[in-house]
């Protein structure tokens, strides 16, 4: 038995973002982060693994520096990594992407007992599409925003969280959860970790490594094979400075209060 | 054979919506009024596409907000939302019909299922949307009041390069949404492949009547049990009853200032919010440290808002709750710490101690509507 766990190295979005003055970002000026989301889908395959001894890879695309990341995550005790990496899978939208990892999980081999799991979102596109798309490639049911997995043999019980309530959902393996912060408390690297993670191994997967995979076709990946395009990006223009009022008294509440009065707000 | 790079052959706007529980979900209206501003702008059909069982009741509400035409497909095995039922149905309806603008409601249920259906229909999905447009003055106009766009920049945005040609997006969905939590925001097209779909946020499109006779078709369809690969054991709804921050016109919020002494400082917030007629926000900080429920929760993980006045106490205003609040109409921040970047982003600020001011401002406010 195996989990697959898919992971985004992100911009961290609460510290200074900066912005190009073309309205892009300017990801070389700012930290990177393990998405918070994929963080709680490791920490869920982890703790299966705690409990069934299984073998847990984490996926990632993107540059080649995204492999500390799977280092980092190996000293949290994932057994490998793989980096997926090409610049001709570079400007993949959230439907190439999707084609690209499901391609790389697909050639490393999905068994009967195996499980995938996403995070929710990754916080730079926020879009939430991946882990369904990736399903959906790869022709396995799905359950999202898991709150708590339970599995019993080859039937996961998994709480997924609604707006309202939560519905309780079965599910055989093979399958894709993706998983939401309410489902655990990410642990840390620890010490033995940090220094076994460098005699495990990363794969690297290249467009090379994929190319003859039937979902890789120059017309599907990519930017050119990525159905949408950016229009435009740009930043919302800033909000002026608002008015301080002196004073933390009944006279300044006071005087808000007029304000607020005289604007027809209360 | 279905192809979804055949863009002629697609016509009309539809609309996904959701029911729960044989009963349609708000969001729905506000996704059939936008979407009948679309439809004007292509000069189409707006047309609903409703899954469930016994559900021709609840359909015919859609015409109250502009709808056509609704494709209803009724059956036991689509009472509750799997992803596997209604994925097939929608994806047999798509290619069946063709439509050529497909939205979602960007709910639990359409972030679920929207991203399927674009992978099996291969076309482009944009998620959580918050401004959609046809029409290409509209949505240049738009561009110069909601960005810092130049106006050369702004003027360009009428085409764009494909395969070494320029393509017109005159007739393209401009799908425009936040990224970055809100730092940037980008518009997106889905310029060779069709339909064009789209998750939206909920609460953000004004639901508009706009009564016309809808029609309602029932085509033949597919669907067998072992097509469901999940099983929905249960459904409960939240026992206590969850707070409702997008439709909220008065929202108080409060954030790490109230540790002090938390129950003071929520009961504070809940009788300002009262007084009001709103209901308690929180920043993130507050929910993790379990002080409130996560449905309370405003921010870039939690709710986005746009109340007529959001209240934020002891709120420093990281930028993930920013992203969540700014675009309320007015803002009033209390905080001890006069360099909290909340303060930026407040129509009115004031520096102090929230136990003291909020009692004062209770008062104030208790005043100003009895002089009233």
């Amino acid at each position: 038995m195996k989990i697959f766990v898919t992971v985004k190295q992100v911009p961290d979005t609460s510290g200074t973002v900066a912005v190009n003055p073309d309205g892009t970002l300017d990801r070389a000026s700012m930290q990177t982060i393990i998405n918070p989301d994929d963080m709680n889908a490791v920490e869920a395959a982890l703790t299966l693994k705690d409990e069934l001894g299984c073998k847990v890879v984490a996926f990632t695309m993107g540059p080649p520096p995204a492999e500390g990341m799977l280092r980092e995550l190996m000293a949290m005790g994932v057994d490998e990594g793989v980096l997926i990496t090409a610049r001709e899978f570079g400007g993949s939208d959230t439907y190439a992407t999707s084609q690209i990892i499901a391609a790389a999980i697909d050639t490393y081999g999905v068994e009967p007992e195996d499980i995938i799991l996403a995070g929710r979102q990754a916080i730079d596109g926020d879009t939430a599409q991946v882990g369904p798309q990736i399903a959906e490639k790869l022709h396995l049911p799905q359950v999202t925003y898991a709150g708590e997995i339970r599995k019993d043999g080859d039937v996961l019980t998994v709480k997924r969280i609604l707006e309202d309530g939560y519905m309780t959902v079965k599910v055989h393996t093979p399958c894709m959860i993706t998983c939401i912060k309410e489902l655990n408390k990410p642990r840390y690297m620890n010490i033995g970790g940090i220094f076994e993670c460098y005699e495990k191994q990363v794969v690297t997967m290249t467009y090379d490594t994929l190319k003859d995979h039937p979902l890789i076709d120059k017309s599907t990946i990519g930017l050119l094979g990525s159905p949408t395009n950016i229009l435009t990006s740009f930043t919302p223009p800033q909000k002026g400075a608002g008015i301080m009022l002196p004073g933390d008294g009944k006279e300044t509440t006071d005087k808000l209060a007029g304000i607020l009065a005289a604007k027809h707000i209360i | 054979m279905f192809n979804s790079s055949e863009i002629e052959a697609f016509k009309n706007v539809w609309v996904f919506c959701e029911q729960r529980n044989g009963e349609m979900m708000p969001t729905t209206f506000e996704l059939i009024s936008e979407g009948r501003k679309l439809a004007d702008e292509l000069g189409v059909e707006l047309c609903g596409i409703l899954l469930g069982e016994n559900v021709d009741g609840i359909a015919k509400e859609l015409g109250t907000y502009g709808a056509d035409k609704v494709y209803v497909y009724n059956s036991p095995l689509l009472a509750t939302f799997t992803t596997d039922a209604y994925t097939k149905i929608i994806v047999d309806a798509v290619e069946e019909f063709k439509p050529e603008i497909l939205l979602f409601g960007a709910s639990t249920i359409g972030r679920a299922l929207a991203p399927r259906c674009a992978a099996r229909l291969h076309t482009g999905l944009c998620a959580d949307c918050t401004h959609l447009d046809i029409d290409l003055n509209n949505y240049q106009q738009f561009l110069r009041k909601a960005s810092t766009l130049p106006e050369d920049r702004i003027e360009r945005t009428k085409s764009v390069r494909l395969a070494g040609a320029d393509h017109s997006v005159a007739r393209d969905l401009k799908m425009t949404r936040p990224a970055f939590g809100g730092h940037l925001m980008a518009s997106i097209i889905c310029p060779r492949f069709r339909p064009a779909m789209a998750t939206v946020r909920p609460g953000v499109m004004k639901k508009r009547e706009n009564p016309r006779k809808v029609e309602l078709v029932h085509p033949a369809f597919d669907l067998k049990p072992e097509d469901i690969k999940t099983e929905v054991v249960e459904v409960v709804k939240a026992a206590k009853k969850l707070v409702d921050l997008i439709g909220a016109d008065y929202i108080v919020s409060v954030g790490r200032g109230i540790s002090k002494d938390v129950e003071k400082g929520l009961a504070l917030a809940e009788e300002l919010a009262n007084e009001l007629g709103g209901v308690v926000g929180a920043s993130r900080a507050c929910v993790d440290a379990g002080w409130i429920g996560a449905d309370h929760q405003v921010g870039q993980t939690g709710k986005t808002v746009h109340p007529k006045v959001y209240v934020a106490l002891g709120i420093s205003g990281a930028i993930q709750h920013k992203a969540g609040m700014q675009e309320s109409e007015c803002i009033i921040a209390v905080n001890k710490n006069e360099t909290a970047p909340i303060f930026e982003c407040a129509d009115y600020g004031i520096v102090g101690d929230l136990f003291k001011v909020v009692p004062e401002l209770i008062e104030s406010i208790r005043a100003a509507k009895a002089a009233k």
